[in-house]
């Protein structure tokens, strides 16, 4: 059952399930590209989300009435469509597994260094909603036995390209900023640069896979010293 | 290219033009000026388009020299403006020639005054938008989202209107009359216990000091919110719940992306009186239809021509 609302003036929210699930994401990923495609000029910025897309509208074009009344006939056939086989890109990422909570995570999971990085390393994950910063993927879904809450005191500062858990989530910071995350390893790749076209390697439904390398091969993929 | 030398930054004076739209998706804060009316009031004070680069200039405290003759629009909190020291009338464009200082002093009214050049000032756009986001390192002068510095020179083009004009009196706010703003219900608004909602419109609320262009903070007696637990997509003037029972107001640096449950929206054209309040300013709320916003908010895009 999707549910459409207006979401303050200016947005409509559609709500397509009450519970996220694997191949959401991708069905969302879709489901924008051909909103995209059909209502496009019509609207400002769509933002997906784990269940759900915001529709930013052009009130000086329509309004949420309008909107939901062309959405509601195409909404059943695009989620009908059956998704692309593979489904989303597959991104291999070298990370650096020295991050500074690396021995702290093995402890409270109760497992060795090795180990948390071979559970960390070992799942393909899939991108499930791009927010919090810009280029920030939330990847899902971590393994049951690395699952731990967020810090109690998050950090200040969070250096620019830590690899970070958080209860079932994994993510690397494109960005320095604050995080309540627990910093696992280094990624020496910039994920967000507005220079490049597009400034996010990273889309809605992509699978992300992590290779762990050695500091030297992190220093040769640009990791900064 | 010639332009207006900053003397003096003030404590936070920031590059703004319409907002960076249409890359949300990846998790790209909008931004833009936090006062929209009193912005597009400069901008056509000088028969500029809608969304031209100008200056948000948070306290007053401003001071520059300008290498050229031109025409500048101020309008905003009241900041005492002056011309090579003879007083300039608020809500007005006037003419600067090259030599001259424009010095603006302490806000005595309102929080942020917006000042507009013919044409614009000129800085190379960051995903189609020159829009300071501090938080991201986006945009400004330099492309990496930092506020006006001393030195900093302010590119711009020589230009000539034939008089001076003001906004007339009418349509000129006075920022210190108490500050009732309205609310479009929705959102999580249902999962509220109603005498939750009911209390929100009900009691007196005190803009917190710790406000800032992400989102302004509610001082009150806490109210108690329903949990929600998938981050949803979110816009400005969305009122969220956190758990400790203070609403957050979303404002133009907003993150794209929330988990707080949401009470209603501020109507857009109230998003810009509260911008203009200062901290432990009393505010109060009351509800809109939506259709009655909307139709307010269309006829002052018309006016503006967005």
């Amino acid at each position: 059952m999707i549910r459409l609302e207006p979401a303050g003036a200016e947005a409509l929210m559609l709500v397509l399930a009450e519970q996220p699930d694997a191949q959401l994401p991708l069905r969302i990923a879709l489901l924008a590209e051909r909103i995209r495609d059909e209502l496009g000029p019509l609207l400002r910025d769509l933002v997906p989300s784990w269940s759900s897309l915001l529709l930013h509208y052009d009130l000086s074009r329509t309004d949420h009435r309008q909107l939901a009344e062309r959405l509601r006939p195409l909404l059943p056939r695009w989620l009908a469509e059956p998704l692309p086989a593979e489904g989303g890109r597959l991104h291999q990422i070298p990370i650096w597994y020295a991050g500074a909570d690396l021995a702290e995570v093995a402890r409270l999971c109760r497992l060795s260094v090795e180990q948390v990085i071979e559970l960390h390393s070992a799942t393909e994950y899939r991108v499930g909603a791009i927010g919090f910063a810009p280029g920030f993927a939330y990847l899902g879904e971590l393994h049951e036995r690395l699952a731990l809450p967020r810090r109690s005191t998050p950090r200040t500062r969070v250096p620019a390209g830590s690899l970070a858990i958080a209860e079932r989530l994994t993510a690397v910071y494109p960005q320095a900023s604050p995080g309540g995350w627990h910093l696992l390893g280094l990624c020496p790749w910039r994920l967000f640069d507005v220079r490049r076209e597009p400034p996010c390697p990273l889309l809605l439904g992509d699978r992300v896979r992590f290779l762990a390398v050695d500091e030297q091969t992190f220093r040769a993929e640009g990791g900064p010293l | 290219m010639n332009g207006l030398r900053v003397l003096k930054p003030g404590p936070q004076s920031l590059l703004q033009d319409g907002g960076r739209h249409g890359w949300q998706h990846l998790g790209v804060s909008p931004a833009g000026p936090l006062d929209l009316h009193a912005a597009a009031w400069a901008n056509r004070l000088l028969d500029n388009p809608w969304g031209t680069p100008l200056l948000e200039v948070a306290l007053g405290y401003l001071e520059l020299e300008s290498e050229l003759d031109t025409w500048l629009a101020l309008t905003g909190a009241q900041v005492a403006a002056t011309l090579d020291g003879a007083p300039l009338p608020p809500w007005s464009r006037f003419p600067l020639r090259a030599g001259q200082r424009l010095k603006l002093g302490y806000a005595r009214s309102g929080q942020r005054a917006y000042l507009a050049v013919v044409s614009g000032f000129r800085a190379t756009p960051q995903l189609g938008s020159v829009s300071t986001q501090l938080r991201e390192g986006l945009g400004g002068l330099q492309g990496t989202g930092e506020p006006l510095r001393a030195g900093d020179l302010l590119p711009c083009l020589a230009a000539n209107l034939p008089r001076a004009l003001s906004v007339p009196w009418p349509y000129q706010p006075d920022y210190r009359a108490p500050a009732r703003l309205r609310v479009i219900s929705g959102g999580d608004a249902a999962s509220f216990a109603p005498d939750q909602v009911q209390a929100f419109f009900e009691r007196s609320w005190q803009l917190s000091p710790q406000s800032d262009r992400m989102g302004a903070r509610l001082l009150g007696e806490p109210l108690v919110a329903p949990t929600r637990q998938w981050s949803q997509g979110v816009g400005r003037g969305a009122i969220q719940l956190p758990p400790d029972g203070q609403p957050i107001i979303l404002q133009a640096d907003h993150q794209t992306m929330g988990g707080y449950p949401i009470l209603g929206w501020l109507h857009p054209l109230d998003q810009a009186r509260l911008a203009q309040c200062p901290p432990h300013h009393e505010l109060r709320f009351s509800p809109v239809d939506i259709g009655e916003a909307q139709a307010e908010l269309r006829e002052f895009y018309r006016f503006f021509g967005r």
